[in-house]
């Protein structure tokens, strides 16, 4: 068979999907372009060519900045906290102890929870009046009076960061733990022989093998972390007083709730630039740790 | 394995049944506050065990009365249902075949690449002409439409699930098939698609936890109980005057009881989908 038929045949197969991306996402993301350079509203027709001001505007408004800090706050300390958590898990499934097979099979449950059901749970945990978390530190004698976490601008990013944290950890112990498998028997058994301390055979023995599926969980967990939405509108809608409005949020609102879809364009492609320049970032980083890992 | 300090012994059971409560004790107090009477629930301090378990809430929630909670409950149930169902079988649809010419034919590779890399395009990038579009349709708050609308996220990752299975069948085998005499879309029949048959299991389930999960263009593209999704029907409840938490949180257990089930079953697969995934990037 003749290699130009094998792939005009080859394409031919992967007609459909492509014709259906380029209907339900290039298209899109075209159009969204387009109207990013215009002040047009979400009902109504056109709207007329404004060039770069709808980014100018967006780029120097105070609340483009206020909320790429909140995204990257909540973006680096809850992803940052997955990986901790998620390897001392990991590390700990590792070993053999009694009901670890029953243990391992929990940690599927909060990656399964919808994550509607898991912001909705939170908000009742966290709830001002009724919350389990008020009862249970005023019970220990923790706190005095009842207190609004999500209502109130210090705690309410750091509550938000605690409920997706307890969702997301469990993924990462479980990419750990099936990387740690693969660590050979003999080798940290030649690291005890040879007398390394815990942490160095952690540091210099386990941590090769974690590296690349890590890279790739980070990748993955910040590009979520930085597109952040339902979590934070179930929970918080973006408030209290925009303490915790990240940039998916404020792309809602701008387009939806005050139709401005000209400008709510602009700022959703100047998220996809930042998310497309973390991704190649962290790709060369990956390239660098797979080859230092090989 | 080394041997170990009794000090040692106690300190990873300590740990375990630490991680065990952290796991549990969110998930077993969501079912607590789903069979606890509204008073327990508005006790202080708080009731923490019911004093009777009141199992009506499930009833209310699952009852088709008319204009009740649970004519909005279970028409978002099956609303999720026909639009996880529809997109997967779509999602499918598209990806066995792509996924195939992909794994056997790597010079096309970069196509798939290009839909792949679409995964780091935040949904409100595309959420205006979308919703642009369907209105023009006439398929704004329609179970079609939204079922459409989550192939921009089903498609790309079964596709890419699939070229992986397929990449694990060896192509001898349908080399071997051609040359007794088989044709092509024979081979594929009677070999390779019953060897992939487990991957496309392992598609399918991502793809329906996938959908049942979605919430936020069901939020923009849905208004009513015609195709308002269960994510959507519990954020409402979650968000509105709600008085008896007890009823968000059953609603919440129902929800997540299909996914939660797929995840305890399946669990094997969709571990080794997920860590290979992890390893291949």
């Amino acid at each position: 068979m003749s290699s130009t038929w094998m792939t005009t045949r080859a394409w031919l197969l992967m007609l459909p999907l492509l014709v259906v991306m380029v209907a339900v996402i290039g298209w899109p993301l075209v159009d969204t372009v387009g109207l990013s350079f215009t002040d047009a509203k979400l009902v109504g027709t056109g709207g007329d060519f404004v060039g770069l001001d709808n980014y100018s505007n967006m780029l120097s408004s105070s609340n483009f900045s206020r909320t790429l800090v909140t995204t990257t706050l909540f973006a680096v300390i809850s992803v940052a906290a997955e990986m901790v958590i998620g390897v001392l898990a990991a590390l700990l499934l590792n070993q053999e102890f009694r009901g670890r097979a029953i243990l391992r099979a929990l940690m599927i449950l909060p990656w399964a929870l919808p994550t509607v059901v898991n912001a909705t749970l939170w908000r009742l945990i966290y709830n001002p009046e009724y919350g389990a978390l008020n009862a249970a530190l005023t019970q220990l004698h923790l706190i005095d009076a009842y207190r609004s976490w999500l209502g109130e601008p210090g705690t309410a990013l750091a509550a938000l960061i605690v409920a997706d944290c307890w969702k997301n950890f469990p993924l990462v112990a479980l990419i750990a733990l099936a990387a740690l498998q693969a660590v050979p028997r003999d080798i940290t058994a030649a690291s005890l022989v040879d007398g390394a301390g815990p942490f160095n055979r952690f540091r210099f023995v386990i941590l090769p093998y974690l590296a690349g599926p890590l890279m790739v969980a980070l990748v993955l967990r910040t590009i979520e972390a930085f597109k952040v939405f339902d979590i934070i509108w179930v929970m918080t809608r973006g408030g209290p007083a925009n303490t915790t409005r990240t940039l998916s949020i404020l792309v809602y609102q701008e387009a939806f709730s005050f139709q401005r879809a000209g400008s709510g364009a602009s700022l959703a492609l100047i998220v996809t630039l930042l998310v497309t320049l973390l991704a190649v970032a962290y790709a060369a980083l990956v390239r660098k740790t797979a080859g230092s890992a090989a | 394995m080394e041997r170990r300090s009794p000090a040692f012994t106690v300190f990873i059971y300590a740990c375990a049944l630490l991680l065990a409560a952290i796991i549990l004790a969110p998930i077993a107090w969501l079912f607590i506050m789903s069979i606890s009477p509204a008073a327990d629930l508005a006790a202080k301090p708080l009731r923490w065990w019911p004093q009777a378990a009141d199992f009506s809430r499930y009833r209310q929630l699952l009852s088709t009365a008319e204009n009740s909670a649970g004519a909005a409950f279970t028409s978002s149930l099956r609303n999720s249902l026909e639009i996880s169902g529809m997109a997967t079988l779509a999602a499918l649809a598209l990806a066995i075949p792509a996924g195939w010419a992909v794994s056997r034919t790597p010079a096309i590779g970069w196509s798939l690449s290009m839909v792949i890399a679409t995964y780091m395009l935040p949904p409100v990038a595309l959420a205006v002409p979308l919703y642009m579009g369907l209105s023009h349709l006439g398929l704004l708050n329609n179970v079609f439409g939204l079922a459409l609308v989550y192939l921009t996220i089903l498609a790309p990752f079964t596709t890419w699930l699939m070229r992986s299975g397929f990449d694990s069948i060896p192509r001898e085998i349908e080399a071997a098939a051609m040359i007794d005499g088989a044709g092509l879309f024979q081979t594929l029949r009677i070999i390779t698609l019953p060897l992939a048959a487990p991957v496309m299991a392992t598609s399918a389930l991502f793809a329906v936890l996938l959908a049942w999960d979605e919430f936020f263009y069901a939020l923009l593209f849905t208004s009513d109980q015609r195709a308002k999704t269960l994510t959507v029907a519990i954020a409402d409840l979650a968000g509105g005057r709600v008085s008896d938490y007890g009823l968000i949180a059953t609603a919440g257990v129902l929800a997540a009881l299909p996914p939660v089930l797929i995840g305890l079953v399946m669990q094997r697969a969709l571990i080794s989908g997920l860590t290979s995934g992890g390893v291949k990037g």
